[in-house]
């Protein structure tokens, strides 16, 4: 069962509360997403320790239902 | 992961400079993201050495901890894991990937 845009955005939410996400559906066929998420508590982290956590709060999906899912983070401007 | 697969991984990372996990050859990559990679650093010139997890479920199981990491391809430099290919792509294109190699001292033809 793939994951729905919606269901990713909440798992990420609720483990990084302030996060802006934003979810591209990039095929069309609920499977391949482009995520970004931003989020003042990224501040001063490394881009491997921001995305850790992104695939932390979707808890062992990444890599498995999740096939495909373009990721970037950043911090707020 | 068994200390076998564990030092088989090792030997790997540490085996060149830049070292990709990926699925697939660089000629005949299987996955977007890891044809995205090899993109990446054919465009830098540098050489790098790569290890087809599609060949070794061992491997492509045990790198992701290895890393703690969840996805391939998955980029090494001098040993040190760098990030998958959305951070190469963005290394890529702000500069960092190629500043990060020849501060490394590794040869590039770009």
């Amino acid at each position: 069962m793939p994951m729905q845009a919606e269901e990713i955005e909440t798992m990420i939410r609720q483990a990084i509360p302030d996060a802006a996400v934003e979810i591209t559906d990039l095929a069309g066929d609920g499977d391949h997403y482009a995520a970004r998420v931003v989020s003042e508590s990224f501040r001063g982290q490394s881009r491997v320790a921001q995305q850790r956590r992104v695939y932390d709060a979707l808890g062992g999906r990444m890599g498995g239902v999740l096939h495909a899912l373009q990721l970037t983070t950043g911090v707020p401007d | 992961m068994s200390d076998e697969v564990h030092a088989r991984i090792d030997a790997a990372v540490k085996g060149a400079d830049v070292v990709l996990f990926m699925k697939g050859t660089p000629l005949f990559p299987q996955c977007g993201f890891s044809s995205r990679a090899i993109a990446i650093l054919d465009h830098l010139g540098v050489e790098y050495a790569t290890v087809d997890v599609l060949q070794d479920q061992g491997v492509r199981q045990g790198i992701k901890s290895y890393s703690d990491w969840p996805t391939i391809p998955q980029l090494y430099v001098k040993g040190e894991f760098i990030g998958g290919s959305d951070i190469m792509m963005e290394m890529y294109e702000t500069g960092e990937l190629a500043d990060l190699i020849s501060d490394k001292g590794i040869h590039t033809t770009a």
